[in-house]
């Protein structure tokens, strides 16, 4: 890794290192798929941030989404785990050891169908992680089955038309526990890779909604998870910029215009307004204002709603500042006297 | 009394006595009490809560046995019968042998049922007026009245009942346990000027438990855990397991706070189903954690998805399955042995795991330990086969012994072991025992590695190539090979003059032993006796059935799962001399069904 900091001719970050150890292997999901997006702006966003790429433990169920993980920080540990329970596996892991920074990659049929019971429980323990649904509407491994977000009336190629209410991911995230959560189009990369920053840095739980659409399954007219309609209704709740704690910029504010919000790092989000006045620590506006572009006909998208004042999972469990995983045995196995104190009471 | 006819055949330390109340009535401390005290006296015990599923109203039954010779099986026959339901009393009555007591409740009238049995009528509502005026608390505290009676029928020491009376309160109760103690003094006194002793039973003073400690199963394998250093519990609250989490609970905030800082070297985490509790164990095992999850047959059944990517990632995790009768509702509260096949093959595609078959609260302690250092040495999920007669029940033991060996790790590379060996491949078998070394997330440059399920080569890449799955197949098969070395041996004996051997693991071990005896000295048959304590197999035991021209392999299920398993293993030659003798009725096993099928099968009954 030193040997990054002897070339003064490439770019490295903050913590001397160049793009290439935030980087994956070879994508093998179809070219112009959303998904590659995403992948792309995980890379620039843990560079950006100078994130040690070994202290990220990487999480996927099953689905097209969940090969993605292989495909940025190849010098992070990753766990592909089964179908919809990639947040047991990230829980377990992260409770293990607290120092892991966790990112879990996940679709909309792993989050919001075989994963629900496991995602709404994640989201209740608040447990700290990047938590990315790559959510085209559809199944791609499986050859273009509906999925639970789908739209109503959303048509797939076959010209079978869905009629079945959505879940929206970011609702039930806001609702049950999340303490940030935000929606995102794969084809924005300015406002994804901010989103991912904020993640980053935020001491809670992130979930990250992006509309990522399949371009083999769900491309065609009559989706509501295209490129062409994102273009058309991607409604920006706000302009973000993530300004990093370690980055000590001053940003001019216009009065009114600009919300700041600071995170646990000392890091900041600048939010400009655009439409409307969107203040995402209010829930319940939140709610009311995805619920509002949706009935236009909109898909509101930035950052939806931001708690920086609820403990974390691991903050709840009140654990020691160490790994539990690599506690010497001096600290995990109690001393003989405990075991006769146990004994002599059972006599 | 001492000139009655009947006691010229007393019979000393060598009875039941079962207890027939309504389920939320508060007997278990009564029971509890009387377990207790027998044991006080130096008498070897044994008590089994036979329950239902429900928190008040459906009938339970407590069985103590008093045995003299040690044994601590559940006696089929019952001596000494306190009917207390008006539900069952009749019913109850019904079963028992010519000669049995029966202590009820007056109003029953149960002394017109039969006329070959010993009756003590008991007054308990006019009995317990008086020393309880609370009205609402009468319906516990007159349980304890006929701890009074039977006291004073059998001869158990007044002063021994205090003590375990005291102990079971505890000091901070003892308000409570005044009102308990003049309820028994009440039985007890009316006992003694109203009931002539005509019944033959008997308890006296003996010393064969000096030393020995009470404890369930479930409390047992929670202390092993902790020894074991677990530091990552998870789990969903299940009959008959959950008592094993929330005593293990209980001990980790008890000792396992750092001094310092007040702060948890263990997390536990309830999930929200087993689906996640594995997952969760699982995560945290790949992470490095010592791991845990207990649950029981229907949680095994929901984590067999999970089980099988475990063994093919290569995860250690240990999983407590404390045993219980078959699906949904009926007699989920019921004993059985019924998970044995599908753990042992839990999942999709070709796995196997290793089991551990604790069948004392001594080895729940020892196992536990075990499998913590099994799964991490061969890196794969570890199941302990508990069963709830082990788990919920009260057993005698002696005291645990403190662990000598540390605690194994298994094979872990940290950052500097793989610089100075210039990499890693995770799956790569180096050592001939198929285990490869792994490194931990988070241990710094060049450690990380990719988990996945089925397709991987040795250096964990992904792979669907025939030659890198089969390879890796038969690692793993090597690997399970390995293990027969490793998990704990069978207990043998052997018997130079036996033909008839017995196999069995778990607790049937309690009723195999006491019918070997039985064996022995109602039909003259000799036995040589072998009980399992792992899965795999150990090579002791093909060399046993060599040994016998007949295997009488004991389970608690109807379809003869350990037969089946020893069918996967053993040569057409050992396989043709095994019999089964099985039991699924949900009760404790006990030793008098074992001698009758053993019996009839031999052809002496």
């Amino acid at each position: 890794m030193n040997a990054a900091i002897s070339q003064p001719a490439k770019k490295t970050n903050r913590i001397g290192l160049e793009v290439l150890p935030y980087k994956g292997s070879k994508t093998t999901l179809c070219a112009g798929c959303g998904h590659n997006a995403i992948s792309e702006r995980i890379v620039e966003a843990f560079y950006e941030m100078g994130v040690e790429p070994w202290s990220v433990a990487k999480f996927s169920g099953i689905g097209c989404s969940s090969k993605s993980p292989a495909y940025f920080l190849g010098m992070a540990h990753g766990f592909n785990a089964v179908h919809g329970r990639a947040p047991a596996i990230a829980t377990g892991a992260l409770v293990a050891n607290r120092r892991l920074l966790g990112i879990t990659v996940s679709g909309d049929g792993d989050t919001a169908s075989i994963g629900i019971g496991q995602f709404v429980h994640m989201l209740r323990r608040n447990v700290r992680q990047v938590y990315v649904i790559e959510n085209n509407g559809v199944y791609g491994l499986t050859k273009g089955q509906f999925s639970a977000t789908a739209d109503v009336g959303a048509k797939l190629k076959t010209g079978v038309v869905n009629d079945l209410q959505p879940i929206d991911c970011c609702v039930e995230a806001i609702q049950l526990g999340a303490t940030m959560v935000a929606r995102a189009f794969s084809g924005d990369k300015r406002q994804l890779l901010a989103i991912l920053k904020a993640a980053i840095a935020h001491q809670g739980l992130s979930v990250i909604d992006v509309i990522s659409p399949c371009v083999t399954f769900n491309d065609h007219e009559g989706s509501t998870k295209s490129y062409e309609y994102m273009k058309e209704h991607d409604e920006p709740a706000q302009e973000i910029d993530f300004v990093p704690a370690f980055e000590d910029i001053a940003v001019e504010i216009e009065e009114g215009q600009v919300r700041e919000v600071r995170l646990h790092d000392g890091s900041r989000l600048m939010l400009k307004k655009l439409g409307r006045d969107y203040d995402p620590s209010d829930k319940l506006n939140a709610l009311k204002a995805i619920h509002e572009a949706a009935a236009d006909g909109h898909v509101l998208t930035g950052l939806l709603y931001l708690d920086t004042s609820r403990k974390h999972f691991i903050e709840l469990l009140n654990l020691v500042d160490e790994p539990l995983a690599t506690l010497p045995e001096s600290r995990i196995r109690p001393p003989r006297e405990a075991l006769d104190e146990v004994m002599e009471e059972l006599r | 009394m001492g000139t009655s006819p009947a006691l010229a055949s007393t019979v000393v330390n060598d009875f039941s006595i079962q207890v027939a109340t309504v389920n939320g009535s508060g007997s278990q401390t009564a029971n509890t009490v009387l377990m207790r005290a027998l044991f006080q006296m130096g008498i070897p015990v044994s008590g089994k809560n036979l329950f239902p599923s429900n928190i008040a109203g459906l009938p339970t039954w407590f069985t103590i046995r008093a045995s003299k010779d040690g044994y601590i099986a559940r006696k089929k026959e019952i001596d000494f019968l306190v009917a207390m339901n008006p539900e069952t009393a009749r019913e109850d009555v019904g079963k028992l042998e010519a000669g049995a007591a029966v202590v009820y409740d007056e109003p029953l009238k149960l002394n017109q049922t039969r006329s070959d049995l010993h009756f003590y009528p008991v007054p308990f509502d006019k009995l317990v007026a008086p020393v309880c005026p609370e009205a609402r608390l009468r319906k516990l505290v007159r349980n304890m009245i006929y701890d009074g009676v039977v006291a004073h029928l059998l001869g158990i020491e007044m002063e021994e009942i205090r003590k375990a009376l005291l102990k079971q309160f505890g000091a901070k109760k003892a308000k409570a346990a005044e009102l308990n103690w003049n309820a028994v003094v009440a039985g007890r006194d009316f006992a003694a000027q109203n009931l002539e002793k005509t019944d033959r039973f008997a308890a006296e003073r003996m010393a064969a438990t000096a030393g020995k400690i009470i404890i369930d199963g479930n409390a047992a394998t929670a202390l092993g855990c902790m020894f074991a250093g677990v530091t990552v519990v998870t789990w969903y609250p299940i009959t008959p397991s959950s008592s094993l989490v929330e005593a293990l609970t209980g001990y980790l905030r008890r000792f396992r706070l750092d001094k310092e800082t007040g702060r948890a070297t263990f997390a536990v985490v309830q999930a929200e189903d087993e689906l996640a509790s594995i997952g969760m164990a699982l995560g945290a095992g790949w992470a490095g954690a010592r791991a845990m999850t207990a649950t029981s047959g229907p949680g095994i059944s929901l984590m067999s998805e999970f089980a099988g990517l475990g063994y093919y990632a290569e995860v250690p995790a240990v999983i407590v399955d404390v045993q219980r009768v078959g699906p949904s509702t009926g007699l989920p509260t019921r004993t059985a042995q019924g998970d044995l096949v599908s753990t042992a093959v839990l999942s999709h595609g070709d796995t196997k795991h290793p089991m551990l078959f604790p069948s004392s609260p001594a080895e729940c302690f020892t196992m536990a330990m075990r499998a913590f250092d099994l799964a991490e040495a061969f890196q794969t999920p570890v199941f302990v086969m508990s069963d709830l007669d082990l788990g919920m029940n009260n057993w005698m033991s002696e005291p645990f012994p403190y662990p000598t060996e540390p605690i194994q790790r298994g094979k872990i590379l940290s950052a500097a072991d793989v610089e100075r060996l210039g990499g890693f491949a995770r799956y790569k078998e180096t050592d001939g025992d198929g285990v490869g070394y792994r490194t931990l997330p988070g241990a710094g440059p060049g450690t990380a590695y990719f988990t996945r399920g089925s397709g991987h080569n040795e250096k964990a890449q992904y792979t669907e190539r025939e030659d890198d799955y089969m390879n890796n197949m038969d690692r793993l098969a090597r690997k399970f090979e390995a293990m027969r070395a490793r998990v704990p041996a069978p207990q043998v004996e052997m018997n130079p003059k036996a033909h008839v051997g017995l196999v069995c693991f778990g607790t049937s071990r309690w009723a195999a032993e006491e019918s070997r005896e039985q064996l022995r000295r109602e039909y003259g048959v000799e036995t040589g006796y072998l009980r399992l304590r792992a899965y795999p197999f150990t090579s002791h035991l093909a060399e046993f059935i060599r040994e016998h021209d007949r295997v009488y392999v004991i389970d608690q299920n109807r379809d003869a799962q350990l037969v089946l398993l020893m069918r996967m293993e053993l040569e057409p030659e050992l396989i043709a001399r095994l019999r089964s003798v099985r039991y699924y009725g949900g009760l404790p096993l006990d030793a008098r069904t074992v001698t009758d099928e053993i019996a009839r099968q031999e052809g002496l009954r």
